[in-house]
């Protein structure tokens, strides 16, 4: 008898936790995050949990009655099997209602078919290819692509005088991807492109590139390389050979002048034209705001945050967004229908989802860097609003 | 055309000339000890850091800088030598190759750690900016500078090598340790110095390589290959021998970018598979 | 024959009389079953873990592949993922062009990396240690390269994606919770293993050991050495292709970095930290690596690196067997006591 009752109290017990540990899991949205925190492209994590956190501050962690939990997975980038079994691992162990993140786009490429399967929104933070969008109906993306810059800097060069352009980009995908974006934009709008160049990736000495470049005597030089130490070594032998008094422009995206990188690069770029979507400077009262809460949330020593910290920022906004709208019940279809058609006010400017592509549309706009209170800024002085993935 | 390939010339020459300064440690130590160091990048590393550190916040100028990065990174060296190096000197090569990874991780980690994970800015002295007009071509002040120091430490090092008493026991210890010892030299005493006088030259190498190689934490890794390829073509345990090799990549490599850049990359691997098949022993290797 | 006279010749070069007795027994222990009950086990006991398990399998296989050459030939590569890579792309380009069936498309990634294998091993064996490591490096980074460029086919940096693959023997399908790419890598693995377990401990095998301990004096008494050092590069090949392949197909994805100098370098380590020379010891190796980096990359990723370091410096320099030495030793220990 005595058993009996003993078993009967476990049981009880243990069925009471369960429906405690359930229930509690229900009032929770759990939002996996995956990106690289560490290695080369530890940055791109920092960043986007950076705007994740400036959001969490400015409007509380608490939507719809439930609270927001934001599950952090590193991937130790590039490392797309990592991702695919980190994201494997948040669905089918602590259960996420959504998966967002992914800096780089093979990562992102990888867990497509976790979103789909699982039917699990995936929110793109950075990944800045073309295809991504269209491996899953799950996938809605909140940053940019590649195409979608650099078109508007190839229209724009045609239309302000610079008829004669040279490519160099990185030898790999996204830098393949900007040099075709940029040639059939420029030649669409009457330019011609003198000669193109592709650097190897790995590339510690730009010198006999710069060289070339100056021997062909272009009116601009457009470029793409992987953020960082390539950008600044190009700065620097451009100015070194006297590229600049020649005569020759430099144009290229926004990646190439990265705010949080910009401060590092120094004077070299001074004068440098970009397209992007995001730049500190951008004078309206959303960004203010933004960076105000920013530097609360994440510290002085966080440095200024960057495009990829704005898309977290607008990432955590559309999942806000979802969660009042489905009154904190996440079902994958419906939430799609949700981000379908969104428009935020970012602090880059207005924002939409694309209905048919699910991928981001956002104004795009040229910057010089000009020095602003002695500090280094890509100042906006132009702008192609509403600005699609080309070729969706 | 021909102001083309002169230029080419000389910026291979520029290039190939900053490779030897950094490898040319890493050969004495290959030769003389007979150990795979692949931490030789994380002592260039260093070199770059010190030198950094004491232009941004000291204020002490480049040209200053640069001894004092060699000297520091010759006492790093030195004592790491006592310390770890020595015990593993009749250790298997394989042996050699996981502890100096070790240590090239370690460095890595310390290094992000102590100074983050961005490029390192380096603002060089007014009169080495720009380029120079010689004999009609445009060249880089830079480039140019680097190249006269090289000369001035293989000059240097020649006169060491073949002119002095500790040069001599450099050589004698490195064509025969044992007999070496066995005439009264001491072999640890040397082995020390010239551990410390390669990790010196490595420092100074990465100091002088900022503003052409950058300086961040990976700085080890991504320049090992080239180290080992100046070593392995060329031949440990020379002078001569590194020398010519990282002239010769050097040259390669700027002439494939500028003259045939879709394969640019795989000239430089290509040229060492070649030259390791004709000369599985380096150009003027003396072991296998 | 040939395993009498290596036996002597090991016998002069000192190797203890425990190892001896290792060599020559071919019979599985009771240990060694136990070992394999484990992952077995696992399936059962961690549903919600088996996409790192398969992952663990996987790798474990890599590393079984270079403890052939680097454990058992004393060859050393810094370039094997060279052909994780081939296998691993061979299998995704021809499930991506529609041919998903799992088990012929393992064997075309092992057969290719063999080819490739046993042509580069001819330049390999060629000059000594240094000159293996470069060129070993060199090819493993000529091969990055190739693939970065040829993103028309590979999609170089951006990763090949689209592999779908067919049931597995027309029954299993790759399911979200991984159950079948669990069971078919450890399938895979233990049918590898078996085979290259029956290598090691023939007269071949030994003859491998006897060129590790000493180079010079084999051909003293006629076994032929390059022949064999290609022989078993071709094999390890093969076998490092087959895990790649395993990969592709349970991730239905081919990123650049399997044919990256990380993958490489962290093989290196894994095998150093589990003991090479013993087969287990790469398995033991891989395993801890993986579970280690997976818990603690969590909770700080970025001075991992510095911990990785630390622990190679010191296995090299106090514990030059890794984890397997350090258990031979406490056995060995315990043995003793015992008498």
């Amino acid at each position: 008898m005595k058993f009996a009752n003993a078993l009967r109290t476990a049981v009880m017990g243990g069925l009471l936790t369960l429906a405690t540990l359930t229930a509690q899991a229900q009032e929770t949205i759990k939002v996996g995050l995956i990106a690289p925190f560490s290695g080369p492209f530890a940055d791109y994590g920092k960043q986007i949990e950076g705007g994740i956190k400036t959001y969490l501050k400015q409007h509380g962690d608490t939507v719809a009655g439930k609270k927001i939990e934001i599950i952090v997975k590193d991937t130790t980038g590039p490392a797309p099997d990592v991702a695919k079994r980190l994201a494997q691992e948040l669905v089918v162990r602590e259960k996420v209602d959504f998966l967002a993140g992914f800096g780089l786009t093979p990562e992102a490429l990888a867990v497509a078919p976790i979103a789909d399967q699982a039917k699990k929104p995936m929110i793109i933070m950075n990944a800045a290819s073309s295809i991504i969008t269209t491996k899953s109906p799950y996938i809605a993306r909140v940053s940019m692509t590649l195409p979608q810059i650099t078109a508007p800097m190839a229209t724009w060069a045609a239309q302000n005088g610079i008829k004669k352009v040279y490519t160099l980009v990185a030898d790999y995908a996204p830098g393949i991807d900007a040099e075709t974006a940029f040639k059939t934009a420029f030649a669409a709008a009457g330019g011609e492109v003198v000669d193109a160049v592709r650097v190897p990736l790995r590339n510690p000495e730009f010198a006999p590139f710069i060289q070339r470049i100056k021997d062909s005597k272009p009116e601009a030089v457009f470029i793409f390389v992987p953020a960082g130490e390539q950008g600044i070594a190009f700065m620097k032998g451009f100015q070194e050979r006297g590229l600049a008094q020649a005569g020759i422009k430099v144009i290229a995206t926004g990646d190439l002048t990265d705010d949080h990188v910009l401060p590092a690069m120094g004077e070299a770029t001074l004068g440098v034209i970009t397209t992007f979507h995001y730049s500190a400077a951008h004078d309206s009262p959303e960004n203010k705001a933004f960076l105000k809460a920013f530097a609360e949330a994440n510290g002085a020593g966080a440095g200024r945050p960057n495009f990829m910290a704005v898309a977290g920022y607008d990432g955590m906004a559309a999942i806000f967004e979802v969660a009042k709208r489905l009154d904190g019940k996440i079902d994958g279809d419906k939430a799609m229908e949700v981000l379908k058609g969104l428009k935020l006010n970012s602090p880059r400017g207005p924002i939409t989802i694309d209905p048919a592509t699910r991928d981001i549309v956002q104004t795009v706009y040229v910057r010089r860097v000009e020095k602003v209170d002695g500090e280094l800024y890509n100042v906006e002085f132009d702008k192609f609003p509403e600005v699609k993935d080309p070729g969706k | 055309m021909i102001g083309n390939l002169l230029g080419v010339l000389f910026d291979g020459i520029a290039y190939g000339s900053l490779l030897f300064l950094i490898s040319i440690g890493l050969s004495v130590t290959m030769g003389l000890m007979n150990f795979v160091n692949l931490a030789h990048g994380a002592f260039a590393m260093l070199g770059g850091y010190v030198c950094v550190s004491l232009m941004t916040r000291l204020g002490v100028p480049f040209l200053a800088a640069l001894p004092v990065a060699f000297v520091a990174t010759a006492l790093v060296g030195m004592v790491l030598e006592r310390l770890l190096y020595q015990r593993l000197y009749r250790a298997s090569h394989l042996d050699q190759v996981l502890f100096s990874i070790g240590l090239t991780f370690m460095a890595i980690a310390a290094a992000t750690f102590v100074f983050g994970p961005t490029q390192q800015p380096v603002s060089l002295p007014e009169f080495l900016r720009g380029q120079v007009q010689v004999l009609g071509l445009d060249l880089g002040a830079y480039r140019l500078f680097l190249i006269a120091v090289v000369i001035a430490i293989t000059l240097a090092l020649g006169y060491l090598i073949e002119r002095t008493r500790f040069g001599a026991q450099i050589r004698a210890a490195v064509d025969n340790p044992q007999a070496s010892a066995g005439l009264g030299i001491n072999v640890n005493r040397v082995f020390a110095l010239t551990f410390a006088l390669g990790s010196g030259l490595a420092g100074l190498g990465g100091a002088l390589g900022i503003d052409v190689l950058g300086l961040d934490p990976t700085f080890p890794i991504k320049y090992m290959v080239y180290f080992l390829l100046v070593v392995a073509v060329g031949g440990a345990g020379t002078i001569q021998g590194p020398l010519v090799a990282a002239l010769l990549l050097g040259v390669f490599d700027v002439a494939g970018k500028y003259y045939v850049p879709e394969i640019g990359a795989f000239v430089i691997y290509a040229l060492m598979v070649v030259l390791l098949i004709l000369f599985p022993a380096g150009l003027y290797g003396r072991r296998a | 024959m040939m395993g009498d006279k290596v036996t002597t010749l090991l016998k002069q070069t000192h190797v203890q009389p425990a190892t001896l007795r290792r060599l020559l027994h071919d019979r599985w222990q009771a240990l060694e079953v136990v070992f394999w009950l484990l992952p077995l086990a696992a399936f059962f006991l961690f549903p919600d873990y088996l996409v790192l398990g398969s992952q663990i399998l996987i790798v474990g296989l890599f590393a079984v592949s270079l403890d052939l050459i680097l454990g058992y030939a004393g060859i050393v590569s810094l370039g094997h993922a060279a052909f994780f890579g081939i296998g691993a792309y061979t299998a995704g380009l021809l499930a991506v062009q529609g041919w998903g069936e799992p088990l012929s498309g393992l064997l075309a990634g092992g057969a290719l990396a063999a080819l490739v294998g046993y042509a580069v091993s001819f330049l390999v064996v060629r000059g000594g240690d240094l000159s293996r490591l470069m060129v070993t490096l060199g090819i493993g980074l000529m091969l990055y390269e190739a693939a970065n460029k040829a993103a028309f086919i590979t999609g170089g940096v951006d990763g090949l994606s689209g592999v779908e693959m067919w049931k597995l023997l027309g029954l299993f399908e790759f399911d979200l919770y991984g159950k079948t790419a669990y069971l078919y890598s450890l399938a895979v693995l233990f049918g590898c293993f078996v085979m290259l377990r029956r290598l090691v401990n023939s007269p071949f095998g030994l003859s491998l050991r006897g060129l590790r301990e000493g180079p010079k004096r084999m051909p003293a008494i006629g076994a032929p050495v390059r022949r064999r050092q290609v022989a078993i590069f071709t094999v390890s090949a093969a076998v490092a292709g087959i895990a790649g392949a395993l990969l592709a197909q349970t991730t239905q994805f081919v990123g650049l970095d399997v044919l990256g100098f990380p993958r490489s370098a962290e093989l290196l380590i894994m095998l150093v930290l589990g003991g090479a020379g013993r087969l287990y010891g790469a398995l033991v190796g891989a395993a801890v690596f993986m579970l280690a980096q997976d818990y603690l990359a969590g909770l700080n990723p970025a001075y991992w690196q510095f911990w990785i370091g630390l622990l190679l410096v010191v296995i090299v320099l106090f514990a030059r067997g890794g984890i397997m030495g350090g258990l031979e030793v406490l056995y060995a220990r315990l043995g003793r006591k015992a008498k």
